[in-house]
């Protein structure tokens, strides 16, 4: 069953619906419930390999519903350390939880200052509330 | 742009947190709880669709016969009164004008269900061709029209079996409708027609016998698993019916627009073909990708029962037998695909 709306806090936003959750020089990435909402139930999660990078607010994967596919935006620049294969195999999770077991991607910051340039909680939300 | 139409059953799609999207000139639901789940209901269960949208013309007269067995591409001898057929409005090249139902109501009537998106045009083409002793006549804004489709969807709705391509006036709920025994799903059920100002009436006691909201979504995955064609993707004004495989609803003996060309297609055989195909690794074709030898998918999507990427495209005719590798440009990316024998979904016999 898809997830209720939230934002949790202690989350870096990107305004094209990604969010970043930073661990030291690491970050995990994913979408957040308004963009899994935006496209309904998804079906296919084209992911990027390990080892490639990601360079911020560039697409770095794809995912797509039954109706429609929407590039997957960084929020972050870094090296792909590890691919989701959960939300690879099962992209549903990614409805389901998309802030936990539907993560995209973990990386390795290349810039860690970036992060300053995105957004808290509430600043996304007004984002959304502006869709 | 002029404001989207809505049909009768606006305030329904919205009451029930439908996403309503434009379509054709139209403000429909594309879905209500998802895509997926209303899907799965149609092909295990039942569903209820609004295809309100979709045209109505009337053909009356003595020639309106006459007048329709020399623009369609079915030959209307093959049904009596209450039986229907699916037939091709073609233009003079053999392309399609609009692919619909020809409902046989009486020996001098013809009511003729035409894609929403081709009521004008259809109409048009027909109003200028009339001939003396026959009218045409566009009634799409006096009725509505709700697809019931599934296993359990006539037994649910009480209605006696009958065999598919007929229809008769019968009662749902307490409305007067017009059942019809065709749909757009490859399931069995009916479509039924009632008047515009008893849409509500119909539709609620059409859901309160349990047939699930359905929205354009899971229409248009339900249709392309049993390969039905989609007017406006896999055949249009430019492509013909003998590619797009539809010969079996051209009678050529007979004289209609666009047969001599059709005749000649056959003949020769088509250089390309309307295929189905899968795809043999994780993707999702969509329309106007293209297909590496000269082809182009014109409908694709992800299909629920089989959970693989499936479409529709047109192939160079040496491509076009199942079992035929494809490879399908998927946003730059090189996708395999298999062409297979249509329908792409069999249902199990249970």
């Amino acid at each position: 069953m898809a997830a209720e709306e939230s934002y949790p806090e202690g989350l870096k936003y990107h305004p094209e619906h990604d969010w970043a959750r930073i661990e030291g020089d690491e970050a995990v990435l994913g979408i957040t419930w308004w963009a899994q909402d935006a496209l309904g139930e998804l079906v296919h999660f084209e992911a990027p390999a390990a080892g490639g990078t990601t360079t911020k607010d560039a697409p770095y994967g794809e995912v797509e519903s039954v109706k429609a596919v929407s590039d997957v935006i960084a929020p972050l620049s870094g090296e792909i350390l590890e691919v989701n294969q959960k939300a690879v195999d099962e992209p549903e999770i990614v409805n389901d939880d998309p802030y936990g077991e539907g993560w995209l991607v973990r990386i390795r910051l290349s810039n860690p200052s970036e992060a300053d340039a995105l957004l808290d909680v509430d600043a996304y939300r007004a984002v959304v509330a502006g869709q | 742009m002029s404001a989207l139409a809505r049909t009768p059953l606006y305030e329904r799609h919205v009451a029930l947190g439908a996403r309503m999207v434009p379509f054709a000139g139209w403000e429909m639901p594309v879905q209500y709880q998802g895509v997926i789940p209303e899907h799965l209901a149609v092909r295990r269960d039942r569903g209820v669709f609004d295809v309100s949208h979709m045209g109505q013309l009337h053909v009356e007269g003595p020639n309106a016969h006459a007048l329709l067995q020399g623009l369609l591409s079915n030959d209307l001898d093959r049904i009596g009164d209450g039986e229907a057929q699916y037939t091709l409005l073609t233009n003079e090249r053999g392309g399609i004008v609009d692919d619909l139902i020809a409902y046989r109501i009486g020996p001098f009537h013809y009511l003729l269900v035409v894609n929403a998106g081709n009521r004008h045009a259809a109409f048009a083409w027909l109003k200028e061709r009339e001939i003396r002793g026959s009218e045409v006549r566009d009634a799409s804004d006096d009725y509505a029209l709700l697809a019931v489709q599934g296993p359990t969807a006539i037994e649910a709705l009480g209605l006696p079996g009958a065999d598919a391509f007929t229809h008769a006036m019968g009662e749902v709920g307490g409305v007067e409708v017009m059942v019809c025994r065709t749909g757009y799903t490859g399931e069995a059920g009916v479509e039924l027609m009632c008047a515009a100002e008893d849409a509500v009436e119909l539709w609620d006691a059409v859901v309160a016998r349990g047939a699930t909201p359905c929205g354009l979504g899971a229409r248009d995955t339900l249709r392309l698993e049993v390969c039905y064609p989609l007017h406006g993707n896999d055949i249009t004004q430019d492509t013909d019916a003998i590619s797009a495989g539809l010969g079996w609803v051209c009678a050529l003996e007979k004289d209609f627009t666009g047969a001599e060309r059709l005749r000649k297609v056959k003949a020769d055989g088509p250089e390309r073909k309307l295929v189905a195909f899968v795809m043999e690794e994780k993707a999702i074709p969509r329309q106007g990708m293209p297909i590496e030898g000269g082809g182009e998918v014109t409908s694709g999507t992800h299909s629920p029962m089989l959970d693989v990427g499936i479409g529709m495209g047109y192939v160079p005719v040496e491509s076009s037998a199942p079992g035929c590798r494809l490879t399908i440009d998927v946003r730059g990316r090189p996708k395999r695909a298999r062409v297979v024998k249509k329908p792409i979904y069999v249902k199990e016999e249970s």
